[in-house]
């Protein structure tokens, strides 16, 4: 195997008697999409979370590109090229929508202290910004409010934000929820082009976009890796067929 | 951030204008509203660099009195010791309401919602009966200045001048929120106030940004503090108290929270409302309490909004 971009050791957390994350390990090559499937309430989400700091793992080790960023605020993180969309959308509500994204730009290009000039009229980062919008498919509302867009339309403001960041590793919880057939077909072709440039970590629960995007695969069930390898070895996995993906798939 | 013209605002510096206009013009001006507006302009200042935390930056500071006492309180201490240059008296008092801020705010910031708002209550109490204590300058009577800061010299805050000076003031305190509010910085200090957590995600650091907003305002209240015990000879720990945290949230959210101007008609109603309605009736409270519930609740976007499309 490559050498791994992400790589996630030994990782443990509990709430209470709850083992949400029981011992998992984790490897993302560069370049390459791993999908995280499993059913309801398995940890998807709260791995994510650790992965990016926002929930303190009780222990292992998560490091990017070799160096542990375990202790690192998710500021940091994303500093050092890790990016994310939320399952529940997470955008800037009374923003336009071309201001979400310039303000993605402004967090991977620049900092937050210069306090001259009008940020709105900075010409180059309104065009990075626009530039990843179109490629979501969300110019055409560019001007309107956030708050504006429908569920689907938010979670592609979401990758586009993600996706300005030019990011080394994205973490993508559950993008295509909520996207019409058009869209999601949109995004399926977005994610699949990103393959080779950035490293992607999808919790997907829409099965034929995971088997089709992913390079790996690994299964959560209550907190552990059951099962993990490619498409094919996942589908014909018998555990996997009776934990999660069902036998008529 | 919130869209707003700059109609209001100039026809308001217009207004307020209007004294040293008539004045120059040779119309003889004197008596209650002059000094009823001076104090109106003071406190706009205060309330405007409020504004920066509260409207911009969605962090309910209820200890914001606790910069403009330490302002005032840094003018007397100066004054015992015969200093009264305001070369040196500004930038005392704003160093020290900058590491006030630094340091309170460090800790306010560690918290959220109604704890944020008794952690600033409480450390502006402190400031409060801090300078209480202090026997030399008056304690609890307050102290009366020998005179006024000069400024290099000038008797720019004499009686005679203070009007146009702090009419400057709050001016060139209008420009610089305003450039800030609109720079990257006050862009994602107006993301934070909407989404923390998002902030956070694209690589910016909530916590610094609002902590250098918490310092900047309180910088810039340091500087009416400094004015409002010129204009009125005299410092007392009420520059601190509760009641002039709370005044002063009400100026913001009367005004128009957000639109850095609505501080002026925010304390421009407050101030009428204590002096005014205070000469008019002991009973003022009564028409006053409820005004504000009203406006409250039926001037969404403050006085600075009427008239104005939103959204
Ligand atoms: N802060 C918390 N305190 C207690 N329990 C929690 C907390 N956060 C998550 N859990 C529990 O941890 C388990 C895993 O939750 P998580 O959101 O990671 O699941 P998921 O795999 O993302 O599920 P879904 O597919 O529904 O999004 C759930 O049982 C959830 O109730
Ligand atoms: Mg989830």
């Amino acid at each position: 195997m490559a050498e791994a971009l992400l790589e996630i050791v030994g990782l443990r957390k509990s709430y209470g008697a709850l083992r949400v994350t029981d011992g998992v390990d984790l490897r993302v090559a560069a370049g390459t999409i791993h999908a995280v499937i499993g059913p309801n309430g398995a940890g998807k989400t709260t791995l994510i979370g650790q992965i990016f700091g926002a929930i303190r793992p009780d222990s292992g080790q998560i490091r990017l590109a070799g160096r542990d960023i375990t202790g690192l605020s998710p500021h940091r993180r994303a500093r050092l090229g890790l990016a994310r969309s939320f399952q529940i959308t997470s955008v800037l509500p009374e923003f336009s929508v071309l201001e979400n994204v310039a303000l993605a730009v402004q967090g991977s290009h620049g900092s937050a202290f210069r306090f001259v000039w009008p940020a709105r009229s900075e010409a180059k980062w309104n065009g990075l910004a626009l530039a990843g919008l179109e490629r979501v498919g969300l110019a055409g509302r560019a001007g309107d409010l956030a708050s504006a867009l429908s569920h689907g339309e938010k979670r592609q403001l979401e990758l586009a934000m993600a996706l300005v960041a030019e990011p080394r590793a994205m973490l993508l919880d559950e993008p295509l929820a909520g996207a019409g057939p058009e869209e999601a077909a949109r995004l399926i072709a977005l994610l699949g082009g990103l393959r080779g440039s950035c490293a992607i970590l999808l919790v997907e629960h829409d099965m034929d976009a995971v088997f089709q995007l992913a390079d790996t695969i690994s299964v959560l069930a209550q907190g552990r890796v059951i099962a993990s390898g490619t498409p094919d070895a996942i589908r014909a996995d018998p555990v996997v067929r009776a934990a999660y993906l069902g036998e008529d798939f | 951030m919130r869209r707003s013209g700059l109609l209001l605002p100039l026809v308001l510096f217009g207004v307020l204008a209007l004294v040293p206009g008539l004045r120059a013009a040779g119309v003889p001006l004197g008596g209650f509203w002059p000094l009823l507006l001076e104090r109106v302009i003071v406190f706009a200042i205060a309330a405007m660099s409020l504004d920066l935390i509260l409207g911009i930056g969605g962090l309910v500071s209820f200890g914001h009195a606790a910069p403009l006492a330490i302002g005032a309180y840094t003018v007397a201490i100066l004054n015992e010791a015969n200093v009264t240059e305001a070369a040196l008296v500004v930038p005392c008092a704003m160093v020290a309401a900058g590491v006030f801020a630094l340091l309170t705010g460090a800790v306010a910031l560690r918290t959220r919602g109604i704890n944020f708002i008794m952690i600033t209550l409480a450390f502006a109490q402190m400031v409060f009966f801090a300078v209480s204590s202090l026997a030399d300058y008056g304690g609890e009577d307050g102290y009366t200045l020998f005179s006024r800061t000069r400024v290099l010299g000038h008797d720019w805050l004499g009686a005679n001048n203070f009007y146009v000076s702090a009419l400057v003031v709050l001016f060139g305190v209008w420009l610089l929120l305003r450039m800030i509010s609109l720079s990257r910085f006050g862009r994602a200090l107006a993301a934070c106030r909407q989404n923390r957590v998002r902030v956070r995600a694209l690589g910016l650091d909530p916590f610094a940004i609002e902590l250098v907003a918490m310092v900047i305002a309180a910088m810039i209240c340091a500087v009416a503090g400094v004015l409002m015990a010129n204009e009125a000879e005299f410092v007392s720990p009420a520059y601190g108290g509760w009641q002039r945290s709370g005044d002063l949230m009400v100026m913001v959210i009367l005004g128009g929270i957000g639109s850095l101007h609505g501080a002026i008609l925010g304390a421009f109603v407050v101030v009428l409302a204590e002096e005014g309605l205070g000469r008019l009736t002991q009973h003022w409270p009564l028409i006053y309490g409820p005004g504000l519930i009203l406006a409250v609740l039926y001037l969404r976007g403050g006085l600075a909004g009427i008239g104005v499309r939103r959204g």
